[in-house]
């Protein structure tokens, strides 16, 4: 019942050996697009903007050019060797194939020992001289700031020695260009991760314990954060941004956010205060008032920032006004309770936070 | 009264075929009685082996169209398929699902069916214990699933890090389902490990000596091995998960001094391993198949074995990898970052020795081959990213995004899945007489390789774009809209190729081919039997002389000849021989138990028992022990007829 096809040598490629190039290719693709890609694709590993972030992508490329060469090559020695001259299975039965031990195949694994343990030895020793490299800045840090994760936003307060010249902020962090800054990582409840990866990677926030890791950025932008710790139900909605500043504006923002914004003066904007400061005080804080609750981001210069709820809205008055209207829409299961403001509650609050410059 | 002497006894060494008198007396004997109570009673390694390959199919399945869910949702930026409580259960539900409760006992189920045959044995070492593991499992994954039906399942990935695990940030049930369902389940791995061991060292063919154990022997032996030894680390993780959360222990809570990062410590060096240990049999099981579709013994088995064994030594010491941005010191971690490359050695031993035996043997095309090489190519991508992610600054910048949810992927998919879909083509005849169907296994084949290279390689491209995993949704301008796309496409495309294989199976059961007992010209003891085998799998114990029995008068490798057709009649109750662990010299004939529905009493008490933890309730913890201390009582009562003490002359 068994029957013996021999077929010829096939010339046609395998699919095995077109998907190996499809691989080098996809690579390929995203590792030169990716440094050009910046704006629509503001996460990528590709395009570093800091030596910490440089160095490390420079091991990456090397990885990934290991890793295609290795799919590539092993994908050719398996499509080419399904392609020898072999046997069609048409139904079979004992003892009516050959069988036999064709010599020849311990060589295949003394050559590709040798090869993979070269590789995997000159990747040990980059990874090392990568580590020694990112482990400190090359000048001591000036800046320390101390980062809390919060179930789901960023906390942000910037250490000074004079007391006076301490402040918090949040999911908005400023940094001088080209200085080392010190970030002392925490957490209020789970754990979270710290990720900006134009800058450098992950160093995670771990309740009972502060990390430390530091970031630097070459040049002036806004690089984009974002919670890389599963977190809970809106660990998706975790983001923030780190904002590179010529060390000039860098001290003026400094400053600006040592001061309150200046009191509301046109009607609705002075209602709003009082309705801020009774409905959303105990949670939120606005330097120079009686809000000073501390569970939810400082809002003391809210009207400046680009984003809401950490990343999840652009800062402009519908969002904001549909925001406070209905935090659990846009970011269901977040911390922020359904206020149930009446109609104009919630037009003057709205008016006295566009004040908070 | 009976006496030492009545059991001393040589058997007789004749031959026989499977329609002779002495096959109808074993079969009388070895037969399972139809009714209820042989369905739950039923010992048969056959009968379990296939109870496994459906139920963890079945898991299979429910955690594929929960993928299926989960990948509408992320399709693209912004949907509203899922609330993030649903896709977070969702997706816990379906890691726990794969990963526990697919991914080993599938592998479990393969080898429960096959072990006997290839050692040349007629049962597991333990059959009422091989029992008594598959229930356990069995109510453990339903144990699970009970949370999920009610919307209480895990939340917190399969991973489960605390403190989002801990009551104050997940004070419903999902966790406690989970918590309790896994030391359920890790029991009936634990139960399972043991019988595999004791299986490997005790039960086998005269001369079955360690040195001709099949590649199949070594994975599970290995891995059932590692699995002792890491799952009691993760079954203490989830006690003091639980006591942490019910009882008011601070193992975990940070504020009075507990420890976060012990968790992950102690989830860790059980989650590596189990990594190896849900890839070692799968990848031992390729080892056995493919050169049968090369013509050829495997190139370097020897190694190969030893490499399988040295995977799962230097598995256990590179749990810190999953931990490089946990701030641990560099120093230490660096460590971690060699022993990681240090275990690729050992897999590229068994990738050459693979490719070795393709590029020298002589390949035989179909869909079973298909997989098998495949196998060899997915492996090899979840094995460079892995490499990738080993560099300690690299994965500072990958880990936690889908970068490592494509390397999982590859690694699961390709060197789980394909290996078991290349097994399902390749035992299937065996399992039920059958031939699955070649044209539907050629789409099948090429349905679900272009399909998961579609759906899973972008999901590498994704990771390198920065999108991070486990979020439940993706804003738009971030530029992770097509390559999530092609996943979802990718996927479905996958699903479509394994609905191809459901209705081969169900096809092909009744109306395939009849594949006689060795329809590939196979080399191992398990196609000297008929196909289905029968209750008993050889009629006389065979005698084994090489590694490749039914190949050895075409290798000519070795002086003697295994004895197939001639060998010991053991036909005075369930008999099988044991034989001395490293030479398989046969020193005894056991007496094996008949079929027991106490095992499944048993398991089901031990689950009423956690039934009782989950609801804090003392009277079904109570009630559910002396229940069990009975079933426990009536299975192990002590009877005259299985005393053993005989010597056997082979």
């Amino acid at each position: 019942m068994g029957d013996l096809v021999i077929i010829s040598r096939e010339r046609i490629p395998t699919a095995m050996n077109r998907i190996s190039c499809a691989t080098a290719l996809a690579v390929a693709v995203v590792a030169v697009s990716g440094p050009a890609a910046r704006a629509d694709a503001p996460m990528s590993l590709f395009s570093a903007f800091s030596d910490k972030a440089r160095s490390i992508l420079n091991l990456n490329y090397a990885l990934l050019a290991v890793c295609v060469i290795v799919i590539a090559v092993i994908g050719v020695l398996i499509g080419t060797g399904l392609a020898r001259p072999r046997l069609r299975f048409q139904g079979g039965g004992a003892g009516v194939w050959p069988v036999s031990r064709p010599p020849g195949g311990l060589r295949w694994i003394y050559f590709g020992l040798a090869l993979t343990a070269l590789t995997l030895l000159g990747s040990l020793v980059w990874s090392m001289a990568v580590i020694a490299h990112v482990a400190a800045p090359r000048t001591t840090p000036a800046l320390t700031i101390d980062v809390t994760g919060h179930q789901w936003w960023w906390e942000a307060r910037y250490a000074a020695t004079i007391q006076s010249r301490q402040f918090t902020t949040a999911n908005e962090i400023h940094i001088p260009v080209g200085l080392p800054v010190h970030l002392r990582l925490k957490s209020a409840d789970v754990i979270h991760s710290f990720w900006v990866p134009a800058l450098s990677g992950k160093t995670d926030l771990i309740p009972g314990q502060v990390n430390e890791t530091w970031i630097e950025a070459g040049e002036p932008g806004a690089y984009r954060g974002q919670c890389a710790e599963y977190c809970g139900l809106q660990h998706a909605h975790m983001a923030f941004s780190v904002i590179a500043d010529p060390p000039g504006a860098f001290n003026a923002w400094w400053d600006a956010q040592l001061r309150p914004s200046p009191p509301p003066t046109d009607g609705p904007a002075v209602v709003g205060q009082q309705a801020f400061v009774r409905r959303c005080g105990a949670c939120h804080a606005v330097l120079g008032t009686m809000a000073g609750g501390i569970y939810g981001p400082d809002l003391t210069h809210l009207a400046r920032r680009t984003s809401l709820a950490a990343g999840t809205l652009p800062n402009t008055p519908g969002h904001l006004a549909a925001w406070i209207a209905d935090p659990q829409g846009p970011k269901p299961g977040n911390k922020m309770p359904p206020l149930a403001l009446s109609g104009p509650e919630l037009v003057s609050i709205q008016a006295y936070l566009a004040t908070l410059q | 009264m009976v006496t030492v002497a009545d059991y001393s006894r040589v058997p007789e060494v004749t031959p026989a075929d499977y329609g002779s008198p002495l096959a109808e007396r074993l079969e009388t004997l070895w037969e399972t009685k139809p009714g209820l109570i042989g369905w739950f009673g039923t010992v048969d390694h056959k009968e379990i082996g296939l109870r496994y390959l459906v139920t963890s199919f079945a898991f299979l399945i429910l955690g594929g169209i929960e993928a299926a869910v989960m990948r509408l949702q992320l399709s693209w930026h912004d949907q509203t398929v899922l609330t993030p409580t649903q896709y977070n259960e969702l997706f816990s539900m379906h890691g726990v699902t794969m990963i526990f409760l697919y991914a080993m006992p599938v592998l479990s189920g393969f080898s429960n069916y096959l072990w006997p045959l290839i050692l040349g044995s007629r049962d597991m070492a333990l059959p009422r214990l091989n029992a008594f593991s598959y229930w356990l499992y069995l109510f453990s994954g339903l144990f699970l699933y009970a949370g999920f039906i009610i919307g209480a399942g895990p939340n917190d990935g399969w991973f489960n890090y605390v403190p989002y695990a801990s009551k104050p940030y997940n004070p419903g049930l999902n966790q406690d389902f989970y918590a309790l369902g896994f030391i359920l389940f890790g029991l009936s791995q634990t139960v399972g490990g043991i019988n595999f061991m004791v299986t490997a060292l005790r039960t086998r063919a005269p001369g079955m000596s360690i040195n001709r154990f099949p590649m199949m022997i070594w994975g599970t032996l290995t891995a059932s091995a590692g699995n002792l030894l890491a799952i009691p680390s993760v079954s203490l993780a989830f006690f003091m998960l639980w006591t942490d959360r019910q009882l008011g222990t601070h193992f975990y809570n940070a504020p009075e001094g507990g420890q976060p990062l012990l968790w992950q410590h102690l989830f860790w060096m059980f989650g590596h391993p189990w990594v190896y240990a849900i890839v070692l049999p799968a990848m031992s099981m390729v080892s056995d198949a493919l050169p049968v579709f090369c013509r050829r013994p495997l190139v370097a088995q020897t190694a190969v074995a030893l490499a399988t064994v040295v995977t799962m030594i230097i598995g256990f010491g590179v749990w810190v990898h999953h931990m490089f941005a946990t701030g641990l010191p560099n120093l230490s971690m660096s460590f971690f970052n060699a022993a990681s490359l240090i275990i690729v050695v050992p897999s590229a031993i068994s990738v050459f020795a693979w490719i070795a035996t393709i590029r020298t043997g002589r390949f035989v095309l179909c869909t079973a081959s298909l997989f098998f090489a495949s196998f060899i190519f997915l492996f090899v991508i979840g094995g460079v990213s892995g490499f990738l992610t080993a560099a300690i600054p690299v994965d500072w910048q990958v880990t936690d995004t889908y970068f490592v949810v494509g390397h999982i992927h590859y690694v699961l998919i390709g060197i789980n899945l394909f290996a078991v879909m290349g097994g399902i083509y390749f035992w299937f005849p065996k399992m039920t007489g059958h031939m699955l169907n070649e044209r539907l296994g050629r789409w099948n084949f090429w349905l679900m390789f272009a399909g998961f290279n579609l759906g899973f390689f972008p999901m590498h491209i994704a990771g390198l774009l920065g999108m991070p995993r486990r979020i439940y949704t993706f804003p738009d301008g971030v530029g992770w809209n097509i390559v999530n796309l092609i996943t979802t496409l990718g996927a479905y495309l996958f699903a479509i190729g394994f609905v191809v294989l459901l209705a081969n199976v169900l096809l092909s059961r009744k109306h395939g081919a009849v594949a006689g007992p060795n329809p590939w010209d196979a080399a191992g003891l398990e196609w000297s039997v008929p196909s289905p085998p029968p209750p008993y799998n050889f009629v006389v114990i065979p005698t084994v002389s090489s590694r490749h029995p039914l190949w050895e008068d075409r290798l000519r490798e070795t002086e003697g000849h295994s004895s197939i057709h001639e060998g010991a009649v053991l036909d005075a109750d369930k008999e099988t021989l044991g034989v001395s662990t490293m030479d398989a010299i046969p020193d005894v004939i056991l007496k094996m138990p008949h079929d027991s529905v106490m095992p499944f009493v048993l398991a089901l008490c031990i689950t009423g028992v956690f039934v009782g933890l989950l609801l804090l309730s003392l009277v079904a913890i109570g009630t559910s022990l002396v229940l069990g201390l009975v079933a426990a009582l009536v299975w192990l009562w002590p009877r005259a007829e299985l005393g053993q003490r005989t010597e056997a002359v082979p």
